[in-house]
């Protein structure tokens, strides 16, 4: 009896805890948006944050990309081959990218890549107590060290998912064109036939500013809520990979059903 | 300082790149892969294109030898007036060769497929193909079949 009473009020301890870090999570994101703005005054530490989290991602969105356009190419080619429309290939895989591909596969190597680094930075800040340093000195650490760190990560996962579709789009060319022999006219033609700049490409970049916004604010929070010790640390950067990597999966589900559903 | 600028350079240009990706593919890639291959003109008139683009290919036994230039509807006849830009190494097409319209596999995209006829005179720069087929719409295949059958 007592051990059933005892999972049962654990459940309940569970709830209240998912319950209340979200609350927390959404106080945390108003103190935020007070002061976005006024980081801008220091538009220097904004771009040490993109350079950080953005150009230093490069290297694996661009090689996941290329990978990614690759293996578009062929399985497409495969399937498209069936039914004698390998014509098509071309904007299969540029769609399958601008689209869906892009934003999120982006956003999950960006969260792996630069939101686990973010969380790491601002809780070691806090467990060595240099943000209550900051605070000592009269400076605000939401805005020069959290602020930047979220426009940063804001900033770059867009530019970041435009440049993996890109490299993906030529790596589907590599192997569909170049190795495979579709037509090339068609490929690009039929990209330029299907491929609206508004339906496609404006949806797909919004869908990747929604994942950066997401993935930027639990990177920073978790950092900024982390328990001032190693393993605590250690708990804050997993606990941004995995609620990052599902809020990206979840909100990209409901995003897809608003743009493209119905 | 130094470390400073060559930081804002490099994000500058990332973020550059960035907006240029969205540009181009926004753009819809104006004349990415427009094939410039040299040759001459040939033009024929179909009464239904459906579906046939610029720089969809024109095909000889099933190869590509040249590419559609453009589309118009003609002002008089109201037909799709096609220019079709042939390689310069298949000039001895014959006049009286005929242009299909068909389509790759089942939903695939359209060619013009030109089959050659029996004159001794071949097709120069400027030259019209007279004899031509338009392309088989799938809903009046179906519609006509259905209509036929009802008949019965």
């Amino acid at each position: 009896m007592t051990a059933l009473l005892d999972a049962i009020s654990r459940l309940g301890r569970l709830a209240i805890d998912a319950v209340a870090h979200a609350g927390s999570m959404a106080l945390f994101a108003l103190r935020l948006a007070v002061v976005l703005f006024p980081t801008w005054s220091r538009p220097r530490d904004v771009a040490q944050q993109v350079y950080a989290a953005g150009v230093l991602s490069l290297v694996i969105i661009l090689v996941a990309g290329g990978f990614v356009g690759l293996v578009l190419g062929l399985q497409g080619y495969n399937i498209l081959n069936k039914f004698n429309a390998t014509e098509s290939l071309g904007v299969m895989v540029a769609l399958s990218l601008v689209r869906e591909l892009g934003p999120v596969v982006a956003a999950l190597l960006f969260a792996g890549r630069a939101g686990s680094a973010i969380t790491a930075e601002i809780a070691l800040m806090k467990t060595t107590e240099q943000l209550a340093a900051l605070e000592m000195m009269a400076v605000d650490p939401m805005r020069r060290v959290i602020g930047p760190r979220f426009w940063g990560a804001l900033i770059s996962v867009p530019l970041l998912a435009a440049m993996f579709s890109m490299v993906g789009i030529i790596g589907g060319y590599l192997i569909g064109v170049v190795v495979l022999g579709v037509d090339q006219a068609s490929f690009w033609g039929q990209i330029r036939e299907q491929m609206d700049p508004w339906d496609d490409v404006a949806e797909g970049a919004l869908k990747s500013l929604a994942f950066g916004a997401v993935i930027a604010l639990i990177s920073v929070y978790e950092g900024y809520r982390a328990e001032p010790t190693a393993s605590g640390m250690a708990r804050a950067t997993t606990q941004t990979v995995v609620l990052s990597s599902l809020a990206v999966l979840g909100l990209d589900f409901v995003m897809t059903a608003f743009m493209f559903g119905a | 300082m130094n470390v400073q600028r060559g930081v804002e350079l490099v994000v500058g240009l990332f973020v550059l790149a960035g907006i240029a990706a969205l540009m181009v593919m926004a753009l819809q890639w104006s004349n990415f892969g427009a094939s410039r291959i040299s040759g001459y003109e040939v033009l024929a008139r179909f009464d239904n294109v459906g579906g046939l683009s610029e720089q969809s290919p024109v095909k000889l036994a099933g190869l590509t030898i040249g590419r559609v230039g453009s589309i118009e509807i003609h002002p008089e006849t109201f037909q799709a007036e096609v220019r079709m830009v042939i390689d310069d190494k298949y000039d001895n097409l014959p006049t009286d060769s005929f242009a299909n319209i068909y389509t790759a596999g089942m939903l695939g995209a359209k060619y013009i497929e030109i089959s050659p006829g029996g004159s001794l005179e071949s097709l120069q720069d400027g030259d019209r193909i007279t004899m031509t087929q338009s392309a088989i719409i799938l809903e009046s295949v179906v519609s006509k079949f259905l209509f036929d059958k009802a008949k019965e």
